[in-house]
């Protein structure tokens, strides 16, 4: 049976070229970096030319990187970290987020709403996932301490304007009084854009950014956070002078060698691979479309080049998954039968549509490996599947919400 | 129960046992034609689209002999729906058919066990079956007019869609649930029917304070 792998939103393979330059790491290079010795310097050199590495891809100085584990890490060390830091200098801050941010964003945001006293002002998108610049504009007072709006979304495929709500951002900043002239701070989630998209720091006019190595062919455990000098952070650990005492504990060197090798590949080869991977998206979104009561969810021009998200109409998710795994595709979805809490996606809820077409989400997401035989051959077992549970299923969605 | 399946010879770990498995992919005595009248003399409802699961049930009974000569069925939802769905048809006609005092006391453990285990996340939410088919039976009798055979659920409904009582929230306290994300998570109430959130919350206080102080 064919094997057709269309989760790489979820995780991608590890590039080999990137395998190769981690494995010394596992093997004889095993010292400390922080260790006073030959052996450890050595350790230590390669991993400041990683740091090197991805800041040059970046734009931006070597000291502005910070290593960590991964997406949901970055993430909470650019919120928490900041609003921790924040926090005494200024009353009733302000953080704004949208409604279609990572769990590893919103939850954070909650915690520090409920917890902590913040006031969180969230900005809802347009049917196509999009945040719009005119909201921002608004929701930004003289309490807004952070902003942080994801480059891409993880399900829909949505690429922000973020160059676009940058520029607002550093607009409202220079019309404060020159005591608040730092805030507020903008952060991205770049976790599904960093194979994809431009991640120059001068033109994206954000001042904190999160990558993860398990999105971009690179290691899992291996993530990035780059703060813009100046910026300060409270640690969400203690111990270690590891990362400028940001991330103490011994580094994950092999993973750092691992990213920063994966977001160079990535980087070089991203025009390419998106020219050779939106015909097949499109090819895979048309031929889904042909199929009755369906509904593709996200924009369908300004959406990541591997990203393809789906409402089957009348039935679950979780049970068309298991149907496409049983012939040998692996796709994901949003529906809440896979998740621990029983919510269908809060990203198609956000999007203003009812629970039902929420539950009937699929996301297919390419990758390198993804040829046109493969989405040939999705198409070809899709529609019977789809058939079949649409037969067993009494539930008749409202065709207001697939009509076309 | 465990979170996932491990098939019989230990080679390939599933999510579901290969029995639900079979179900699954091969569902039992679904619906798939415009039912005659004559087919059928009750129907019972579960559940709605909005919390994931919807299950509709059309069952024959001899009035006769009270047994369930056919259970035809409909259901949106997830793997596990399904599967215990099919599997509820089967053991309702199977050896003549279940009387309907029998199909009464049927528990969600009960159809659980004959597939031979679910994930234990899946257990309260996907298992609805016993639900919609005591609904059926008190049509069944309405329709018959045997109007003192009809059992009203003696617990009080909180949520008349997922058709979750009181008693379904004493027991999900009771298993350790102490939010009302873990009651949901074990029962389903409110999910897409949010306006009951905050009874629920209410009895949830009060059962943590009638049994654990």
């Amino acid at each position: 049976m064919r094997s057709v792998y269309l989760d790489h939103a979820a995780a991608t393979p590890l590039d080999l070229r990137a395998r190769e330059v981690m494995l010394p790491f596992l093997d004889e290079l095993y010292s400390n970096p922080s260790s006073f010795h030959s052996a450890g310097k050595a350790v230590k050199d390669a991993m400041d030319e990683a740091r090197q590495s991805v800041a040059k891809i970046l734009g931006t100085r070597a000291d502005e990187i910070i290593f960590t584990s991964g997406g949901t890490e970055s993430n909470n060390l650019a919120i928490l970290g900041f609003s921790h830091a924040i926090k005494a200098s200024i009353k009733n801050p302000q953080i704004i987020i949208s409604t279609i941010e990572h769990p590893s964003v919103i939850e954070t945001v909650k915690y520090l709403q409920e917890k902590e006293g913040f006031s969180v002002t969230y900005l809802s998108v347009d049917a196509r996932g999009m945040v719009r610049p005119d909201d921002l504009k608004d929701a930004l007072t003289p309490q807004t301490v952070l902003v942080s709006i994801m480059y891409a979304n993880n399900e829909i495929g949505t690429i922000q304007p973020i160059a676009e709500l940058g520029k607002i951002i550093q607009k409202f900043r220079a019309s404060l009084p020159m005591s608040n002239c730092q805030l507020p701070v903008f952060h991205t989630d770049a976790c599904q854009a960093s194979g994809v998209l431009e991640l120059n720091i001068e033109k994206l006019h954000v001042d904190m950014l999160t990558l993860n190595g398990s999105k971009i062919y690179g290691p899992k455990g291996a993530g990035v956070l780059y703060v813009k000098r100046g910026i300060k952070l409270q640690p969400l650990q203690f111990g270690g002078s590891q990362e400028k005492t940001l991330r103490p504990g011994t580094e994950n060197v092999a993973g750092i060698i691992g990213l920063a090798k994966a977001l160079e590949l990535a980087q070089t080869e991203r025009q390419a691979e998106a020219r050779r991977l939106v015909p097949l998206r499109d090819k895979l979104i048309a031929g889904i479309l042909k199929l009755p009561k369906t509904r593709l969810n996200g924009h369908p021009t300004e959406r990541l080049p591997n990203n393809v998200n789906i409402s089957f109409m009348d039935i679950e998710g979780e049970a068309l998954i298991l149907y496409l795994d049983a012939q040998g595709v692996y796709a994901s979805t949003g529906s809440a039968c896979t998740s621990a809490s029983l919510e269908p996606s809060h990203v198609i809820l956000a999007l203003g549509l009812p629970y039902e077409v929420a539950h009937g989400s699929i996301r297919f997401s390419l990758g390198r490996s993804t040829i046109e035989e493969d989405i040939d051959y999705v198409l070809k077992i899709l529609p019977p599947l789809v058939e079949k549970l649409r037969s067993i299923s009494p539930v008749r969605v409202d065709e207001k919400y697939y009509v076309r | 129960m465990s979170a996932d399946v491990t098939s019989h010879d230990k080679k390939q770990s599933w999510f579901y046992s290969d029995m639900v498995k079979q179900h699954f992919f091969h569902p039992q005595n679904f619906l798939d034609h415009d039912l005659d009248p004559s087919e059928y003399n009750a129907i019972g409802k579960v559940g709605s689209p909005a919390c994931g699961d919807e299950l509709r049930v059309w069952l024959l009974i001899d009035p006769q002999t009270e047994r369930i000569q056919r259970f035809r069925w409909k259901t949106f939802g997830c793997g596990s729906a399904i599967a215990s769905t099919s599997m509820t048809s089967v053991m309702m006609t199977e050896n003549g058919g279940m009387t309907l005092t029998k199909a009464r006391e049927i528990k969600p453990i009960d159809i659980m066990n004959r597939l031979g285990g679910l994930p234990a996340r899946k257990f309260h939410c996907s298992v609805l079956c016993d639900k919609a088919l005591r609904d059926a039976i008190n049509d069944f009798y309405r329709r018959v007019g045997k109007f003192d055979k009809i059992v009203a659920e003696s617990a009080r409904m909180i949520d008349p869609v997922t058709k979750v009582t009181d008693r379904d929230i004493e027991s999900a306290v009771l298993d350790g649930a102490q939010t009302i994300e873990q009651v949901q998570t074990k029962t389903k109430v409110g999910i897409g029917n949010p306006s009951v959130l905050p009874a629920v919350e209410e009895l949830i206080r009060f059962y943590k304070e009638k049994y654990f102080g």
